[in-house]
């Protein structure tokens, strides 16, 4: 009758690799254009709180953040409370206002995320927030860390 | 007799490209940090104009919460343990019983939010916790009786969202310490 050919079992069977680099590639691309490379050096110790009531801010571009807490001194002490803005201690807090109205108007849509060290005083976070009233940056957020159930 | 080579068609070998990539694929995967930023969103009140009088609020409309640095509450004079907050908060803003001490309706509710210049923040945060706990609980409730879904699933800026945000306002006021 019809003649069938048993398939040759042992012939070599071979995932075909030639779209591998483009593949390799393509993820490649992704992560470099998520990758944030340069972090701000924390001139402040920081240690997040936890809340469980909390939001994710999905525009990471809208973001601009405010580190508080207390100052790394050499030789591992630590000083007074210190406001951080991009890379440098702001001494005076009075220069906060001109700081986040230049960066008010670069995106108006600005964020700004406070990053707040657990053990520092509201006095110093409520002298920051009366800073960012007069410069119009109005949306702000507390940023913490999940709390584990 | 020199016999003059063929030129072969000059070509890169391109086989190590993987090995490549992959070695700069490997150093982003290590190096990226997809941590999304969270935390406690707020809007800041514009400032206040030393002129102008704050506007009217009737007394039962607003939930005075006063925090010390020890982390003592008091809600509308009354000391009550931290545990409690979000239950009492619920009852003031939905007010079943239609109480005369309690808010007259959800959105004209107002709670102010106080502290001491040495409350550490953790405090503070615990208790903008709390209250951004009960306008959650509140929100889900009434999302839940009306559509079936907790609010979190409706979608963002539909109808639906602004409807139970509209009934639930967050309206929460943070008091500037007395120094």
């Amino acid at each position: 009758m019809a003649n069938f050919k048993k398939k040759q079992a042992g012939s070599k069977q071979e995932v075909p690799t030639s779209a591998m680099p483009d593949v390799v590639f393509m993820l490649l691309f992704f992560f470099m254009v998520t990758t944030v490379l340069r972090e701000v050096t924390l001139k402040v110790k920081l240690d997040l709180t936890q809340a469980s009531n909390i939001e994710k801010i999905e525009q990471k571009r809208l973001v601009s953040y405010i580190y508080m807490g207390p100052e790394r001194l050499p030789g591992n002490q630590i000083g007074e409370d210190k406001v951080q803005i991009d890379d440098a201690i702001v001494e005076d807090l009075g220069a906060i206002r001109n700081l986040m109205y230049d960066k008010l108007i670069e995106e108006p849509r600005l964020i700004v995320s406070l990053r707040v060290d657990q053990n520092s005083e509201f006095g110093l976070l409520t002298d920051v927030q009366k800073e960012l009233q007069q410069a119009g940056t109005f949306r702000i957020n507390y940023s913490t860390k999940r709390e584990a159930d | 007799m020199l016999k003059k080579k063929k030129r072969e068609g000059a070509e890169i070998n391109g086989s190590s490209m993987a090995d490549i990539a992959f070695l700069l694929l490997i150093f982003f995967l290590v190096t990226t940090t997809i941590n999304v930023d969270t935390g406690i969103g707020m809007v800041l009140p514009p400032p206040l104009d030393p002129e102008q009088e704050p506007p009217p609020i009737r007394e039962r409309n607003l939930m005075k919460i006063l925090v010390n640095s020890q982390g003592l509450v008091l809600m509308d004079e009354e000391p009550v343990p931290i545990t409690e907050v979000r239950d009492k908060l619920i009852e003031f803003i939905s007010n079943p019983e239609n109480d005369e001490e309690l808010a007259i309706s959800p959105d004209a509710a107002i709670v102010s939010l106080k502290t001491q210049r040495e409350t550490p923040y953790s405090i503070y945060i615990d208790m903008l916790d709390e209250v951004m706990g009960a306008y959650k609980d509140l929100r889900d409730a009434a999302s839940r009786s009306n559509y079936g879904v907790p609010y979190d699933a409706l979608a963002d800026d539909s109808p639906q969202q602004d409807q139970i945000r509209d009934m639930y306002p967050k309206k929460i006021s943070i008091a500037e310490p007395d120094s």
